[in-house]
């Protein structure tokens, strides 16, 4: 039997385990994301945007532009009306925010630009400029 | 304690294989949207003529093609990541993932159509 001498204690171990229940303050209203999070949210809006509105709208325009003149006519002036107009804006920005933000990313993949004051400022150029993109969309919508 | 392996049925199987498509396809995406920038500006916008004219080349078609493939890859590992976060009884996940590969594979089909079907 090993015999320790009294006097040795062994040293506490602080562990990170909550030992109170801590609040949970989840008031989405209230809580103000940094950049970064808000690009990758709007990465995955814009995203869902394309998949939900945007390839279905692709392939019948597509389609509709191929067949004949007058299909071709007629599906132009379809997008000329104003709500139609708004739904090319939506998708316009959700293109342009999604390629940047996805640029992004894959620069982020090469190890470039993590620091987080780049990476602060990299998340205002692609909000900036996917907002400039939609505005110049707008332009020649309008 | 080791942290057992559980294994999720409707989980990404192949963490590492999804991650390099998803930048792949996006990768010949954005070639492709700059390759309509050039043809856009080379023709000085589109009409019905050149639209279809464009549209006759083959190469042109299986760029084309190439990039619908890839957005309906790409799509699909973004849906279901997204259905992985926010969707969490396993059936309901399952339909909705199949539903989702159901639609991707009518679109591709669809493209296949418009392309080659002489629409």
């Amino acid at each position: 039997m090993p015999n320790f001498p009294a006097s040795v204690e062994m040293p506490a171990v602080e562990r990170p385990v909550a030992k109170t229940k801590r609040p949970v303050y989840l008031n989405l209203l209230a809580i103000r994301q940094p950049l970064p999070a808000i690009v990758s949210f709007l990465h995955r809006v814009s995203g869902t945007l394309l998949f939900l509105v945007g390839i279905p709208l692709v392939l019948c325009g597509v389609q509709a532009s191929l067949v004949s003149a007058e299909s071709y006519a007629a599906w132009k002036s379809a997008l000329a009306t104003p709500w139609a107009k708004l739904v090319l804006l939506a998708l316009a920005w959700s293109y342009a925010h999604h390629l940047l933000a996805g640029i992004r990313h894959l620069v982020l993949d090469a190890h470039i630009g993590l620091d987080l004051p780049v990476a602060r400022q990299s998340s205002a150029v692609v909000l900036v400029v996917a907002v400039l993109v939609t505005a110049a969309v707008a332009f020649k919508l309008w | 304690m080791v942290t057992p392996h559980v294994h999720v049925p409707v989980g990404a199987h192949y963490g590492w294989r999804d991650w390099l498509v998803q930048r792949i396809t996006a990768i010949i995406m954005a070639l492709y949207t700059g390759l309509l920038f050039v043809v856009a500006l080379w023709n000085g916008g589109f009409d019905y003529a050149t639209w279809k004219t464009i549209f006759a080349s083959n190469a042109f078609r299986i760029a084309t093609f190439l990039f619908m493939a890839s957005l309906l890859w790409h799509a699909w590992v973004g849906v279901r990541n997204i259905l992985m976060d926010y969707v969490k009884p396993a059936g309901v996940r399952l339909t909705l993932q199949c539903i989702v590969i159901g639609v991707l594979v009518g679109y591709l089909g669809w493209t296949i159509a418009i392309l080659w079907g002489g629409a």
